[in-house]
């Protein structure tokens, strides 16, 4: 009897998650950054995904924007520059969902997350080392994006239009948002990719996830709320909010047995 | 003089065995995978774990490279209990080649093995990699993209990416399983090396003539641990000593010439080839008992052909045990 409950004691432990023992190591999560940018270069679906879906949303809003006669009504004029700035949200929210869905269900069909994880990266540093892979280079394409839009509104579209698009608070507000839903949708991502059984079932579901977070954005583009820097800053900060809770959230249900079976332990 | 990391042999041995387990258990809901599983590893050992498929035994390494928790029981590995706060640590001490070697497919053999390295925070990631690939004959393979490996050869790759961290401990989950005769064979010259450096083995394997040349002990799990020990030592411990014994023509009277020999038991017929005449004797001692056959056959006046001790393979062994297991389950 006090054998058995020595045992249930010893074993109790091992269901929660890692402990916060000893620093992260910047070797490990570097070497698997670098290991999943040469992969995204590599794989066809992902770089298709990371070059065209951006194109895409970001030549529509230009052919939007100049579509635009000169005269064009104020409220019609607001309401293009809204769907225009929508859809470049599109760009880093959806961009970093897609790629960031295969962080473990696609090492899991490849066979590749267990021999990972026998070695001593910890479950923070992988989820770290997933998360800056898929960042940095959404991060990259949006606000490239982003700026050739500007440049091309700037160029060619009419001065009234380019006026209204070239608000400060506008500008601060994309800057601002651009790399804060690109982390919720890769936090949102992962948790996804943790319970998919498949690729494409993770990529739709997350590609859904994705979503809530523009509505807010959504506001300021559609001048519901006037855009001002202040409610900008103000709507970033309640993202980087939410961002840090999801990372958290994400951090604490990711467990080993979880990443190699798809399930939590019995 | 290459300056390794923490985790190499070349400090003093460790004290204590290299694996304890303590009546372990892992089941999956209402799925057992193993139970009761108590067993240990002396530091430099190869230890043959076998047994049918699905037999537990991936599960069991998985939950010893703290992959799974066990649902009950407790371990030592390396060392260190196996808990989730000591995980970190028993990884740096093992390298675990899984069933499946899980290479990258797009990247190259050398990349694959760098992006390793770089997880168990290794220098001189060159010359490792490079040594590692020597030791299972890859070298002129490195830059290949590892989806252009044939089967066998990602596996090579599989068991050079677990000897990058000069680990003191090496669990190996059927490293020859889909290996031509020859490949198989440099990976059991590549075991009995490390085992000369002395690195302790833990192998899982369904090749049993691979675990009778490679083992200093194996165990065979169904489930349950079956047996475990040495495999001459299995051999008796599961089947009676006998002699064989082959005469040109029947003996007129076996029994009064087998009668009260020393380390003879009793006799019988065997299965007669052509035409000679087969006598199968129970002994205690081949030793004892072989001579003073011989000398009684000669004396009762028969040609004495053969005389050979019983040799049951490690395979009669594992077949004997498991056998046993389906019977109990069909009643
Ligand atoms: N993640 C899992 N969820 C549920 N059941 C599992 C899981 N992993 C293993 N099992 C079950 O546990 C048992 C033992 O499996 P294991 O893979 O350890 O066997 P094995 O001895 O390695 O077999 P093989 O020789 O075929 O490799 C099997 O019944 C298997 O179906
Ligand atoms: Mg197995």
């Amino acid at each position: 009897m006090t054998k058995m409950t020595k045992m249930t004691n010893q074993v109790r432990p091992q269901q929660p998650t890692e402990r916060a023992t000893g620093r992260l190591s910047r070797t490990r999560i570097l070497a698997l950054v670098r290991k999943e940018l040469n992969d995204f270069r590599r794989n066809r679906l992902i770089a298709t995904t990371m070059a065209v879906m951006p194109l895409l949303f970001m030549i529509e809003p230009v052919i939007t924007v100049f579509k635009l006669p000169a005269n064009a009504p104020a409220s019609r004029l607001d309401a293009l520059v809204g769907v225009a700035t929508l859809e470049l949200m599109l760009i880093p929210a959806l961009v970093p969902a897609v790629v960031a869905s295969y962080a473990v269900v696609g090492e899991r069909e490849q066979g590749t997350l267990e021999p990972v994880l026998t070695t001593p990266i910890r479950p923070s540093e992988f989820l770290l080392g997933k998360a800056l892979a898929v960042f940095l280079p959404a991060l990259g394409v949006a606000y490239t994006m982003y700026g050739v839009f500007l440049a091309a509104v700037g160029l060619f579209a009419h001065a009234n239009v380019a006026h209204d698009i070239f608000e400060v608070p506008r500008i601060v507000a994309q800057l601002l948002f651009t790399p804060l839903l690109a982390l919720w949708s890769i936090w949102a991502a992962i948790a996804v990719s943790t319970r998919a059984g498949d690729v494409r079932v993770a990529q739709q579901l997350s590609s859904l996830a994705s979503l809530p977070p523009l509505a807010v954005t959504a506001l300021v583009g559609f001048d519901v709320v006037k855009p001002t820097t202040t409610v900008a800053v103000v709507i970033g900060a309640a993202l980087l909010l939410v961002d840090t809770v999801a990372w958290r959230l994400v951090s604490a249900f990711f467990h080993s047995e979880r990443l190699v079976t798809g399930a939590k332990p019995a | 003089m290459e300056r390794e990391s923490a985790n190499t042999r070349d400090q003093a041995p460790p004290s204590g065995p290299a694996i304890v387990v303590e009546g372990l258990t892992k089941r999956f809901g209402g799925r057992t995978a193993f139970a009761d599983v108590t067993l240990s590893v002396e530091y430099g050992e190869v230890f043959g774990f076998l047994g049918p498929n699905g037999a537990g035994k991936s599960t069991t390494v998985r939950t010893l490279g703290t992959l799974l928790a066990p649902t009950s029981g407790s371990a030592t590995v390396a060392g260190l209990p196996l808990h989730p706060a000591n995980s970190g640590e028993i990884r740096r001490r093992i390298a675990v080649m899984p069933e499946s070697p899980g290479l990258y497919p797009r990247l190259s053999v050398a990349e694959n093995l760098d992006f390793f390295a770089g997880l168990y925070e290794l220098d001189h990631r060159r010359s490792r990699i490079e040594r590692s690939l020597r030791a299972v004959n890859l070298l002129d393979r490195a830059d290949d993209p590892c989806r252009s490996l044939s089967k066998g050869l990602r596996q090579r790759v599989g068991l050079a990416r677990a000897l990058l961290s000069d680990p003191r401990i090496l669990f190996l989950d059927e490293p020859t399983s889909g290996l031509d005769p020859l490949a198989a064979h440099d990976v059991h010259e590549l075991i009995d090396g490390l085992r000369k450096r002395g690195v302790t083995i833990f192998l899982t394997t369904h090749r049993l003539a691979e675990a009778e040349a490679l083992c200093d002990r194996v165990g065979i799990l169904n489930t349950t641990l079956r047996t475990i020990g040495r495999p001459d030592d299995l051999r008796e411990r599961l089947f009676a000593k006998t002699l064989e014994v082959s005469t040109r023509a029947p003996l007129t009277e076996p029994d009064s010439v087998f009668a009260d020999l020393p380390g003879v038991d009793g006799w019988r017929r065997g299965d007669d080839a052509g035409e000679h005449t087969t006598y199968v004797l129970t002994i205690t001692d081949a030793d004892l008992a072989a001579p003073a056959v011989a000398r009684a056959v000669v004396t009762g006046g028969a040609d004495l052909l053969t005389l050979n001790p019983s040799r049951h393979s490690l395979q009669e062994v594992y077949l004997q045990l498991v056998n046993e297991d389906v019977e109990a389950q069909a009643r």
